[in-house]
């Protein structure tokens, strides 16, 4: 076995690790991928680039379960986002069998997280380039929540956040736009956050609804579309109260 | 032949060679096994070198307030009785006991890193292990080292969030669920007056009493078993040891000697009769 002399993630001189910048870069270019916590569920929204007419599309979902509670959407490259989930379904349940309980949202986020920092401390070989959001609900406590990973191996809980193409402009209208939602209210702001970057229409948004009973739901494209007019319904409306003079009461 | 001596570990090795993440996480540290002729012979012998080790009494069952759990605490070495005073219930962590029945090593080591680990298993997970989850991580370590010579028939007996737990554990592999178990050369003895006394809906006082006895009767019985009658209890709060009597002072306990009439005393009334 040859021994590579030389790691490729090295520090640069002034304290950067210039792989994992570049794998976070590689993460700015994917598919926009979004996740909001409500009270009562977790939302998560991913860009769909339009399929290719022979494409079956039914091939190609982006948002995938990691174990019954517990799902994950992720931006960057693909092909290593598949090596990873399968560890992480492995690792769930290799965590049921010796503990004979289902693994905590948290324990498999911190699984991943640091897989992915242990590939940017090894020689010969490149870091994940990939962002994941990490969903499901406690067993033990049933509250739901939503996590991050990044290539660098940080992760953190959060309330909503975006990841891949535009995640700024989509975090930033969170920020302003964020409250305590349940149901479909979740959802709908899911949605909306997307639709600051993507596309309207429901062949361009893959969107799943995960709940403490029921696990992953994949939302139809018709119902996105549903949701879609109804967002821009209340759009017209907010703009068309801006717009008329204000009424006496 | 690979081991799981991941119970050795205290901390992950950071061995990390230039294809070894491309694999498995770290591969598990390994030994040789001793070159002997004969194999499975020399496997037997050191089986039979421990057998008749198990030479004890412990018990514990669940019941309505928690768990019960008792030993007696006599190492014996074929006939020779090498100690009185042995501790047989082994704290694994404030809320978690452990009984030791086969190897005294064997049992203490293992528990001991049982309880680093449901330590470890706290701190990155910031939540207590279950009992079942203990039981398990020693279960998995007993069976990769099944048929090394590994002589330990334990009980996990804790309280976590499901409420009381009981495991039976052993050194074959087995893994066992359930309310009321007991382990040792004395067991037969103790699971007669255990079964007939045990009822689900029983005080402490009275659960209590009735772990003290089984241990006391089965001390009566068998030779392998004598000294100290520990009682432990494991409630919500953890464990705590309720008793501990000598099995020779409870003999006269349970059949008081009455004053009966001396011959000398007959004598004397039947002449002034």
């Amino acid at each position: 076995m040859a021994r590579y002399d030389r790691a490729i993630t090295v520090f640069s001189p002034d304290g950067h690790l210039f792989q994992v910048e570049y794998a976070l870069e590689a993460v700015r270019k994917g598919n926009a991928a979004v996740g909001v916590r409500g009270i009562d569920n977790v939302v998560l929204g991913v860009e769909k680039k339009s399929a290719a007419k022979l494409q079956d599309s039914r091939s190609v979902r982006k948002i995938v379960n990691l174990d019954n509670h517990i799902a994950l959407a992720c931006a960057g490259l693909k092909a290593d986002a598949r090596v990873l989930i399968n560890r992480a379904r492995v690792e769930c349940q290799s965590h049921r069998l010796t503990v004979e309980d289902p693994c905590t949202v948290e324990y498999i986020t911190r699984y991943i997280a640091g897989l992915q920092q242990k590939y940017t401390q090894s020689g010969g070989v490149r870091p994940f380039g990939l962002s994941t959001l990490i969903v499901g609900f406690d067993p033990y406590t049933g509250s739901p929540s939503l996590y991050q990973t990044d290539p660098s191996g940080t992760f953190s809980a959060w309330k909503a956040n975006a990841t891949g193409r535009n995640s700024n402009s989509i975090r930033e209208f969170l920020e302003k736009n964020f409250k305590e939602t349940s149901g479909q209210e979740t959802v709908k702001l899911a949605i909306r956050a997307l639709l600051e970057v993507v596309e309207s229409g429901g062949k361009n948004i893959e969107v799943a609804v995960m709940t403490k009973d029921n696990g992953l739901r994949q939302l139809e494209e018709a119902e996105i579309d549903a949701i879609v007019a109804e967002i821009e319904a209340e759009k017209a409306a907010a703009e068309a109260a801006k717009k008329a003079p204000p009424k006496d009461t | 032949m690979k081991l799981d001596t991941s119970g050795l570990e205290s901390f992950p090795s950071l061995i990390l060679h230039g294809n070894d993440v491309a694999g498995e996480i770290s591969a598990p540290p390994s030994f040789d096994l001793p070159n002997s002729n004969d194999f499975d012979g020399f496997l037997k012998e050191a089986i039979q070198m421990v057998k008749p080790a198990k030479g004890t009494t412990t018990l514990a069952f669940i019941f309505k307030e928690g768990v019960m759990v008792a030993a007696d605490s006599r190492a014996s070495m074929g006939g020779y009785i090498s100690s009185q005073s042995v501790k047989k219930i082994i704290e694994i962590n404030p809320y978690m006991l452990g009984t030791m029945a086969g190897g005294a090593a064997d049992c203490q080591f293992w528990h001991r890193n049982l309880g680093i680990k449901c330590r470890l298993h706290e701190l990155a997970n910031k939540r207590r292990i279950s009992v079942t989850g203990a039981s398990k991580l020693l279960a998995n370590i007993l069976y990769s080292y099944r048929g090394m010579g590994l002589s330990v028939g334990t009980m996990i007996a804790g309280w976590d969030e499901t409420g009381p737990g009981l495991y039976y554990v052993d050194s074959e592999g087995g893994r066992l669920k359930g309310t009321r178990f007991s382990v040792g050369s004395g067991s037969p003895y103790a699971y007669g007056v255990l079964d007939s006394g045990y009822k689900y809906d029983m005080s402490i006082e009275e659960a209590s009493e009735l772990a003290r006895r089984a241990i006391y009767h089965a001390t009566f019985r068998d030779g392998a078993s004598g000294g100290v009658a520990s009682v432990y209890y494991v409630g919500p709060t953890g464990w705590k040891k309720l008793s501990g009597d000598d099995v020779g002072e409870l003999h006269y306990h349970y059949n008081p000697v009455t004053p009966s009439t001396t011959v000398e005393q007959e004598m004397v009334d039947a002449a002034a009769a």
